[in-house]
């Protein structure tokens, strides 16, 4: 297949940036300020995303649709208010994340944001469910633009008057140069922020004028330093088909109705984990000094037996330590418990931490 | 302190008498970005010529640091250990990675010059 690139592809390049192949696409993982300062500078004024390699798929339908999302969507789609939005996955029959993902509920129907490498397969996924009258589009006219940061409803507003009233996670349409945009208060680094979908034609406007509000680009380089330390799972390297959600840690994301009623692919599976716990949990690992456990790094308990792994690990600049995610024996995932991971043949010490490593500050 | 010397994987060497320093190059440093992380060798240590020595990780990846020639080490950088951000800003000065007591010179001699090591550079993109 052939390498793809985003709309704003050009205007990265000119921007310094430094690319890398990723789902697919050319995306950049850095521009020239480096992973640090783009870190940085999210957290304390505003950096902007380039995610439009997300697939934004857009389903209308009448009742019917809820019924056929619900099967393969463990969210409570029914009580879903329009411009509302969730974080849920797809599930396979053994409960497993096919995917993970943010639903909305629109006027016709819902709006899906897939990740780009998981994309094709996930609608393959949610067609088998889907009725001859569901109408489906994932629609590559639109960018997806993330602005995150404690000064991005400052910096939107001026733009784009409104959206300063939205709440975390939930969305509206606006007007912006004679188009409609669709905006949801939302992001994925543990800030405050938004983001924007907007037509391929009119992109490199919007990033004019958040550029000229300093708003720095920033890669995926800073994009997986920012959600790690808001302990935010990477699809692939977190989560894979393998994972439910609750060894996932992330059964708040089950609605609490489905949790119950069920209905859906894996629900026995999830019923019976949730009741008897499971053999592995997802947890936060803070090495004790400097070194970095990354992505599949062993973990011992404090008498050398061996209880898990890695998934994600790097430096966080805002905590100034590095920070890890993995999957360790559900007796050792007490905030506190002292671990030991296996860097380049040598044992270091760690311990069990509580996630986000850094404080999210969404408006809630 | 005699003239800096070049190897190809991007580590610097100055020597004084028989115990040279090494460290990484202003390059070596722009490729791999952010610094976070380095481990030094002990005193102590036997190394080879191209052999593995220290290690050094940025935000993005760990990569291995050779040594350009072999020898004793004699001391790590404990400093930049403890500061792994200084090596982006000083990497051919006070964030050396380590000394060592050669046994060689013509191991030294047979490294590049600071001209050919720019000229390798721009020959060899990253």
């Amino acid at each position: 297949m052939e390498v793809q690139k985003t709309a704003l592809y050009n205007y990265h390049k000119n921007l310094g940036a430094k690319f890398v192949p990723f789902a697919g696409y050319e995306m950049p993982i850095q521009y020239k300020d480096g992973i640090v300062k783009e870190h940085i500078s999210t957290r304390t004024h505003a950096g902007f995303f380039d995610v439009s390699h997300m697939g934004q798929f857009f389903l209308e339908g009448d009742e019917t649709l809820i019924e056929s999302l619900e099967k393969i969507i463990p969210a409570d789609l029914k009580n879903l208010k329009v411009n509302h939005s969730k974080y849920s996955f797809l599930l396979n029959n053994e409960g497993g994340i096919i995917d993970d993902l943010i639903i909305t509920k629109t006027e016709k129907g819902f709006c899906i944001i897939l990740n780009a490498a998981c994309k094709e397969n996930d609608i393959k996924q949610i067609l088998q469910f889907l009725k001859k009258n569901h109408k489906h589009l994932l629609n590559n006219d639109l960018s997806l633009i993330a602005l995150q940061g404690p000064k991005s409803v400052e910096i939107l507003e001026k733009l784009i008057p409104g959206v300063a009233n939205l709440k975390f996670m939930t969305g509206s349409n606006f007007e912006y140069e004679g188009e409609n945009l669709y905006v949801t208060r939302s992001g994925y680094t543990g800030e405050d922020g938004f983001e924007i979908s907007i037509s391929n034609a009119k992109v490199e406007k919007l990033i004019d004028y958040l550029i000229s509000n300093e708003v720095k680009p920033i890669g995926l380089g800073a994009r997986d330093t920012l959600r790690l330390e808001a302990g935010l799972c990477l699809y692939g390297h977190d989560l894979n088909e393998k994972i439910n959600p609750v060894e996932a840690n992330l059964k708040w994301a089950i609605a609490k109705k489905r949790k119950e009623v069920g209905g859906f692919n894996g629900w026995e599976k999830i019923k019976n984990l949730l009741a008897n716990g499971c053999e592995k949990i997802r947890v936060g690992i803070k090495p004790d000094g400097k070194v970095i456990a990354r992505e599949n790094t062993k973990i011992f308990s404090s008498d050398n037996n061996e209880i898990g792994f890695v998934t994600s690990g790097t430096f966080g600049p805002s905590v100034n330590a590095p920070v890890a995610m993995g999957y360790v024996k559900s007796e050792f995932s007490k905030i506190g418990t002292s671990i030991q991971l296996e860097v380049r043949g040598k044992k270091y010490g760690g311990k069990i931490s509580e996630l986000p490593f850094y404080k999210k500050s969404y408006v809630k | 302190m005699s003239e800096k010397k070049f190897s190809k994987k991007h580590e610097w060497v100055s020597l004084e008498g028989d115990v040279a320093t090494v460290g990484i190059t202003k390059h070596a440093t722009e490729m791999l970005g952010d610094i976070v992380f380095v481990e030094v060798p002990d005193a102590g240590k036997a190394v080879e010529k191209e052999g593995q020595a220290a290690v050094v990780e940025s935000t993005k990846a760990a990569s291995d640091v050779y040594s350009p020639i072999s020898g004793e080490i004699t001391e790590g950088n404990k400093a930049i250990a403890d500061d792994p951000g200084s090596v982006n800003t000083d990497p051919e000065g006070a964030s050396w990675f380590f000394k060592l007591k050669i046994k060689d010179k013509g191991e030294y001699d047979s490294l590049m010059s600071k001209d050919e090591y720019d000229k390798f550079c721009k020959e060899n993109p990253s």
